[in-house]
């Protein structure tokens, strides 16, 4: 049990990184990534609604859509629970954590239209434990397993989204050459993050 | 110019979804690895983007503007569930392909953005021709990185044998990053290139008809 769990988490924050193995959530990692402290607010705002969000869907989708045979419409409900919580969230925060909702709130409203949390919702909605984490075939899906995929994922998410911003950080002081500046540098950064982070996929 | 001129060279080229606003990026980077997923993904995106433009556009004028983006959600989720349902039926092997990113369509900045930039403000047969053009940019773009990724990491073009010399590196989510960052650098240099040149030669015919050159369109921050 313990080594699944343990399996599990390498696996979403390593070998298959959401943003830099599973390409999910790239908008916020190339738009947001150009201060280490802005990478670390968004990603905690990510995690935070990748498991907020599992939270509902996940249930609602076995024991309300799946019995009422109205699977088809997934991508509706889902995105309008993504919608309705982080609307949620912002005003929770905005009355009770003033000081979290300075730091991370201008994140919140772009959260909606991110990949990595209607990524994360969709993806845990498969049968069995592999096909969702890419390790430990054979098991079969449940509650539990997709708070503790999303949670990880979330974690994945936000260190490379760090690591991206401590590394733009000293790019902007580089001499870049103009076509290469802005998205450009960017995306061959990136290529080189995803390629340590492709060693942990071959272990 | 006409209008329906300027919108399609909007849309294919100065700004171009995938080379120059650069939105719509997870499936862009996850589903070039091959040359036939990268356009079945650019025309799944152009269909959605037909129909909700249009569509939108159509309701402009019903839906009010506090709500407008559940609205816009709402339609443009609808029919990418819809999409859905006919390449399940009819295109089992595509859907197999494209996973988790047919769903996420309905996050594709690119959608939202030509609802809330262009489709509520525009009558529909300019919002259809918006949405056709944008979204073949983009298909044009993603089938152009999956063709250079397939090429090199595959040695194949569309699935036939070309050279038996590859590099497995562009089949990588690493070589994903690298060739998309190194051809949005190249669209950048060459349509630079191109409007010098015209600017060049209106210079020498001395024609002044007070048309701008080539703008540079800003890089737009994408969320």
């Amino acid at each position: 049990m313990i080594v699944t769990i343990l399996l599990v988490a390498v696996a979403a924050v390593f070998s298959q990184n959401f943003i830099l193995v599973k390409f999910l959530g790239i908008c916020p990692f190339l738009g947001v990534s150009k201060r280490v402290s802005s990478s670390l607010s968004m990603g905690a705002a990510v995690t935070a609604v990748m498991v907020l969000a599992t939270l509902v869907t996940y249930p609602l989708y076995t024991f309300l859509m799946v019995p009422l045979g109205i699977e088809y419409l997934e991508i509706i409900f889902f995105i309008f629970v993504i919608a309705a919580l982080v609307q949620m969230l912002e005003k929770i925060l905005k009355k009770f954590l003033p000081s979290l909702h300075a730091a991370m709130g201008i994140y919140l409203p772009l959260i909606t239209t991110n990949c990595a949390i209607l990524g994360v919702a969709e993806l845990v909605l498969k049968a069995d434990l592999g096909e969702v984490a890419g390790v430990a075939a054979g098991i079969s899906m449940n509650m539990g397993f997709a708070l503790l995929y999303a949670l990880f994922s979330g974690v994945g998410f936000t260190l490379a989204m760090v690591l991206m911003g401590g590394v733009r950080e000293r790019i902007e002081h580089l001499p870049v050459s103009r076509h290469m500046q802005g998205f450009p540098i960017t995306m061959v950064t990136a290529c080189f993050m995803a390629m340590a982070f492709y060693v942990f996929s071959i272990l | 110019m006409n209008k329906y001129a300027t919108i399609a060279v909007d849309g294919l080229v100065r700004e171009n979804a995938t080379f120059r606003l650069v939105l719509g990026t997870c499936a862009t980077l996850g589903l070039t690895t091959s040359a036939l997923s990268g356009l079945g993904m650019g025309l799944s995106v152009t269909v959605v983007l037909l129909l909700s433009n249009t569509i939108i556009s159509l309701l402009r004028r019903l839906i009010p503007s506090a709500v407008r983006i559940p609205s816009y959600i709402v339609v443009i989720a609808t029919m990418v569930t819809l999409l859905r349902m006919v390449l399940d039926k009819f295109l089992p092997d595509l859907y197999e392909v494209m996973g988790v990113f047919l769903p996420l369509i309905v996050v594709n900045c690119i959608i939202l953005g030509r609802a809330e930039s262009f489709a509520s403000k525009h009558t529909a047969l300019e919002s259809a021709a918006d949405g056709l053009f944008t979204g073949l940019g983009y298909t044009f773009g993603i089938t152009f990185i999956g063709i250079v990724r397939e090429l090199l990491g595959g040695g194949t073009f569309f699935g036939l044998r070309v050279t038996d010399f590859t590099i497995g590196f562009f089949t990588n989510a690493a070589g994903a990053f690298f060739v998309y960052g190194i051809l949005i650098a190249l669209f950048s240099m060459a349509i630079e290139g191109f409007g010098r040149s015209r600017r060049r030669k209106r210079a020498n015919l001395r024609i002044p008809d007070g048309e701008e050159p080539l703008p540079s369109p800003e890089k737009e921050a994408t969320l």
